[in-house]
């Protein structure tokens, strides 16, 4: 077993972090079922679940990004053991999103093959969810040492195109101000940024920790 | 007053009005914000009254007149519409206006007016959107001369018998049911008639998504999404989209030979 005895667990420091986090990463669940409930999502509330669960899925996903870097610069070791949880968070989203866009179209096959085959605008989104199921299906710390981490590591590098995807998909899905897609994009180019610059700048010391994560 | 029970005429459609609620809290309206929320949070900013318009160009009697001047001259007639926005999604409005035709009638085209172009109020401190460059204001939109003549064509002052709230564009707007919503121009202040036809502003915006006709085609669909079927809103599944907006049988010999794949 690769699960850590439960009484070293408990000596951790913050042992409420990744239940913290995945409550607070469900949170969201809870107050869109209640706003449906009460009438609260307006009068369009398809529209207005499938543009949060979007967006909760993005921001998600960079955040699981995050880890590393704030791990990186920050010295930070706590952002490594809130980072599958954050990564899974983000597939349930973005599943949830896809699910939303699914019952928009009242599961019409032909239109959504139609969709997804001939507008970029959901070809982009479809493949960076379908890009983040092997992720999920091999994110049990088990995984790592099934696959073994160089291939686990090689793998698991498919969320950076799977996030350039969904930024992308933001940015064809809004109408005209591009303001938040470019914050998103902006971000993401950030985090790409750090690793780079570090990876150049500590290349052995670099990889030598990394299978600490 | 509203009286949903009056008789209906040759143009209502007797398919269940959109709630009030709804219509007025729903709504895309940039001169206010890109949020649909936005219009009915910010529409105290809009002075509605006094109001003029301004009707020039290609007419024999130019002239610059007041709301309510406007609004004596011709009788108010309710018309409950279809409303389709090019998002995808639809209402049911009644609205309380009178006939564009009416108002072209009495300022007489010259035999040079081909077009109608109408120009929304420009002033960013009523209108806090436009403090944002996101579109070209103001906001112009325009209709063949056929098209401002059709008697289905309105210039709405009111709402389910209510006078026009600022976030339904408030005092005075354009009603065009077959066509998509964007071309419905709200707070309307200048009527130009034109020989050449107008730059409209979403088609200037983005000129391979939003055409000058607009008219509303389930064959034709947008770049982004399929205009095959809509949402009405209060209903959670979709419905399918109407030629014309369901108005076919009124509009359609409008645009008879004319590719309506190239002209959308």
């Amino acid at each position: 077993m690769t699960v850590q005895p439960a009484a070293r667990v408990a000596r951790r420091p913050l042992p409420w972090l990744v239940p913290g986090v995945t409550a607070g990463g469900l949170l969201p669940v809870a107050l869109m079922l209640l706003d449906a409930w009460t009438g609260a999502l307006g009068a369009n509330p398809v529209q207005r679940a499938l543009h949060q669960t979007g967006l909760l899925a993005l921001v998600l996903l960079i955040l699981s990004l995050a880890c590393t870097p704030l791990r990186l610069v920050f010295r930070w070791t706590w952002t490594a053991r809130i980072r599958r949880a954050l990564g899974l968070l983000a597939f349930g989203y973005a599943a949830l999103h896809f699910l939303i866009y699914l019952f928009d179209q009242g599961f019409v096959p032909g239109t959504i093959l139609t969709d997804v085959l001939e507008r970029p605008f959901i070809t982009v989104g479809f493949t960076a969810l379908l890009l983040l199921v092997p992720l999920a299906l091999t994110s049990r710390a088990d995984s790592v040492r099934r696959l073994g981490f160089a291939r686990w590591q090689r793998l698991h590098q498919l969320v950076y195109v799977s996030v350039s995807l969904a930024a992308l998909h933001y940015w064809w899905g809004v109408k005209k101000d591009h303001t938040a897609p470019l914050m998103y994009a902006l971000v993401i180019a950030a985090l790409f940024a750090v690793r780079v610059v570090w990876k150049r700048r500590q290349p052995v010391r670099g990889r030598a920790t990394q299978p600490g994560d | 007053v509203w009286r949903p029970d009056r008789p209906l005429g040759p143009y209502d459609t007797t398919e269940a009005v959109t709630p009030y609620r709804e219509a007025t809290t729903y709504n895309n309206f940039y001169e206010f914000g890109l949020g649909k929320d936005d219009p009915v949070r910010l529409a105290g900013s809009l002075r509605t009254r006094p109001w003029t318009v301004s009707i020039d160009g290609e007419v024999r009697k130019p002239q610059t007149v007041d709301l309510g001047t406007l609004q004596s001259w011709f009788p108010l007639e309710d018309r409950i519409y279809r409303m389709r926005c090019v998002e995808g999604w639809s209402m049911v409005m009644p609205w309380l206006g009178f006939p564009l035709a009416a108002l072209l009638r009495r300022v007489e085209p010259t035999g040079q007016a081909k077009y109608v172009q109408f120009t929304a109020l420009h002033d960013p401190e009523q209108f806090p959107g436009q403090r944002s460059d996101v579109l070209d204001w103001p906001y112009v939109e325009g209709l063949r001369l056929d098209e401002a003549m059709h008697p289905l064509t309105l210039m709405a002052v009111g709402l389910q018998g209510r006078v026009l709230l600022p976030q339904n564009g408030a005092p005075l707007r354009l009603v065009v049911p077959w066509k998509y919503g964007f071309k419905s121009i709200k707070s309307v202040v200048r009527i130009t008639l034109t020989r050449e036809q107008p730059r409209t502003t979403w088609s200037a915006a983005a000129p391979d998504e939003y055409g000058f006709y607009a008219n509303v085609n389930p064959a034709v669909d947008h770049p982004r999404w399929s205009q095959a079927s809509e949402r009405r809103i209060g209903e959670l599944g979709r419905r399918p989209t109407l030629p014309f907006n369901g108005y076919a049988e009124e509009v359609a010999h409008l645009y008879a030979g004319m590719d309506l794949r190239q002209f959308f």
